[in-house]
């Protein structure tokens, strides 16, 4: 363990606990949550490691409270997390959107399970993909990772609060039930303090701090609580001082920021890998654990002649349009497998704008695709 | 100043007392953390000069606590309404005084949800009358002080909008006090309450405070239901001893730390 309690070395690790790893590398200080089948493990080695660095664990009344302790803990100035599945993410919707609005960076990960409602508690699935986007009432955009091995949790956790941190938006790690509880290597290197990003601070005194008023970038420095700042800040739509402001021209002008803060920054945000795409006819797009299998189906169709490729997603969230675009225009067609009835299918289908054909190969949950059935679908397409 | 509180609302007499509040405990007022809910309640936090918060219905407690648990530095206060605070904040309202958590909670309540029209709330008195309880409320109403003494917080008190200076002490004491320090601020809500339950104007509300409330220090909270036109007990009711939530975890990991458990 390195000086100030982060864990290095190279361990053979599951996904929750490389999740919870990766928070404390990335100078999470503060979980708040509640236990939830395939997600107890983050808030167990929470609740063991964040007293040995200095750190806070609560643990909850329910997702609610513990979404809203978050959110709390980060306005105290401390990157700030909570872990849940399916039903607890449900539950969160109110106060992802409060976040949003306050624009408060903090991590959410989702392990997703098999649903609707109770589903498979136990039981992999990826049917929360397009909740996550669109699961708060109202407008506005977010982030969402997808990791795809206990590595890239650890890796993708740290970039998780970077981009919270540096956007003043939740961010949220999107992985599943498979992912989740399965073991594998993971090295942890030391995080160099600099690969590390925090919220900007305000660069004027308290008497001439506004809140909301955003620099360049659309993001507001952010003040926090016990520092002399004295501000206000609400869920209600407001104006740059922070003051509700209840009309059509402050919300045009306040949630046209929110979104735009996301969408004009996406270079910087998205993020994907590509294998075999640059003469690929069939592309397959896929994320998480699917991606895993997928990687296999597209060698194996390699092997039998077919031009196949793996578009990997890691952000969902803002989608990669304009790489899907220029695909589409190259390709003969998309395969999209997903743990779900068609949902990452929809946003694929939409940029590739009639060009490329788009194929669904769809599975409930409960368990993984076999590498079989992308295969078929890949010929399918092909054809 | 404009604010949005209608006139003979009790809530800017229940926001002044708890600023004289505040000078009175000396605090800095750069560490004061002040959290609201939603309702007319709600809108305190954006009428005080201090790092304010106006969160989600109900949530204020959990936000607090975030707030607390992020910097224990920060004096955390909570200004939330009957609806907000005991019927969707219910579950953190209990959960809040069982961890005995250092925060002081004041609690307007005006036995109605005044924001959205008058509707009933978990505070209404039975057979009172709302925007939805036309025939009359029948449905017992909570007892807030002895609700929230159950839970476990340390300080219970209950003022009317009529006792400023037994709430501005009140507020000063609970702000001072270590743990879970709760205090219910009966109000006016003429516009919609009163007008429904024949006391339209603050000042018929404020008479019915001056005749019906009997100040009891030290009583037994479970005596103190109201009942609709009824006598209004007040006073301080608990002001008790008990570990905070940062001193029962400091007594657990220091344990933990000699038993070179962690």
């Amino acid at each position: 363990m390195s000086k100030n309690g982060v864990l290095t070395g190279t361990f053979f690790m599951n996904g929750d606990a490389a999740c919870a790893e990766g928070a404390i590398s990335a100078g999470c200080r503060f979980f708040a949550g509640y236990p939830i089948t395939p997600a107890t493990e983050i808030a167990e080695r929470m609740a063991e490691r964040l007293p040995q660095v200095g750190g806070t664990y609560i643990q909850m009344e329910d997702e609610i409270a513990s979404m809203n302790a978050v959110l709390g803990a980060s306005w105290a100035g401390v990157k700030s997390m909570t872990a849940t599945s399916g039903p607890g993410f449900s539950l969160m919707m109110e106060n992802i959107g409060l976040g949003v609005m306050l624009e408060t960076p903090c991590v959410v990960v989702d392990v997703q399970r098999a649903g609707p409602s109770t589903g498979l508690p136990t039981l992999v699935a990826q049917g929360d993909m397009m909740q996550a986007r669109w699961g708060s009432h109202g407008t506005y955009e977010i982030i969402a990772l997808v990791p795809s091995s206990p590595q890239e949790i650890f890796d993708i956790t740290i970039t998780a609060f970077n981009l919270s941190e540096r956007y003043r938006v939740p961010v949220i790690i999107l992985t599943d039930e498979a992912v989740g509880h399965m073991s594998e290597k993971v090295v942890i290197q030391e995080v160099a303090a600099e690969d590390l990003v925090s919220r900007k601070k305000p660069k004027v005194t308290p008497d001439k701090y506004q809140p909301y008023k955003p620099d360049k970038d659309l993001v507001p420095p952010m003040a926090i609580a016990g520092e002399g700042y004295r501000f206000h800040v609400t869920g209600l739509t407001h104006d740059e001082r922070g003051y509700p402001a209840m009309n059509a021209e402050a919300q045009d002008k306040l949630v046209r920021r929110l979104s735009d803060k996301i969408r004009l920054n996406r270079k910087d945000i998205i993020r994907y890998e590509e294998i075999d795409t640059e003469d690929a006819r069939v592309i397959v797009c896929a994320y998480g654990i699917t991606s895993r299998i997928a990687r296999h189906a597209v060698q194996l169709a390699r092997n039998e002649g077919i031009k196949a490729g793996l578009l990997r997603l890691i952000t969902v969230w803002p989608f990669p349009e304009e790489r899907v675009r220029e695909l589409g225009k190259k390709a003969k067609a998309f395969v999209v497998p997903e743990i779900n009835y068609g949902q990452i299918v929809l946003e694929v289908e939409r940029c590739a704008g009639g060009k490329a054909k788009t194929l669904l190969v769809p599975h409930m949950g409960g368990s993984v695709h076999l590498p079989q059935t992308i295969l078929e679908a890949i010929r399918k397409a092909a054809k | 100043m404009p604010h949005i509180w209608c006139a003979g609302c009790g809530i800017g007499l229940a926001t002044a007392c708890f600023v004289r509040g505040i000078e009175r405990a000396g605090l800095d007022l750069d560490k004061i953390a002040l959290v609201s809910g939603i309702g007319c309640s709600g809108r305190v936090a954006g009428y005080v000069k201090v790092d304010s918060f106006h969160t989600t219905h109900g949530r204020a407690l959990p936000f607090a606590t975030g707030l607390k648990l992020g910097n224990p530095e920060l004096k955390v206060a909570v200004f939330s309404g009957d609806g907000d605070i005991a019927a969707i904040g219910g579950n953190h309202l209990i959960h809040s005084a069982r961890r005995n958590i250092d925060m002081t909670v004041i609690c307007i309540n005006n036995f109605n949800y005044g924001m959205t029209g008058g509707q009933l709330g978990p505070t209404t008195p039975l057979e009172a009358y709302s925007a939805t309880s036309p025939y009359g409320n029948f449905e017992y109403p909570f007892n807030l002080p002895y609700l929230v003494a159950a839970s476990g917080a340390t300080y219970v008190a209950r003022w009317t909008v009529l006792h400023l200076r037994q709430l501005e002490r009140s507020v000063a004491e609970a702000l001072l006090k270590p743990g879970f320090s709760f205090i219910e601020v009966i109000s006016p809500c003429p516009t919609v309450y009163g007008r429904m339950n024949k006391r339209p104007r603050g000042l018929d509300e404020m008479h019915y405070y001056q005749e019906k409330s009997i100040v009891r220090n030290g009583a037994d909270p479970k005596e103190a239901d109201i009942v609709a036109d009824g006598p209004i007990i007040v006073g301080k009711f608990v002001d008790i001893q008990r570990p905070t939530f940062f001193d029962f975890r400091n007594k657990v990991l220091n344990k933990a730390r000699e038993q070179k458990k962690l």
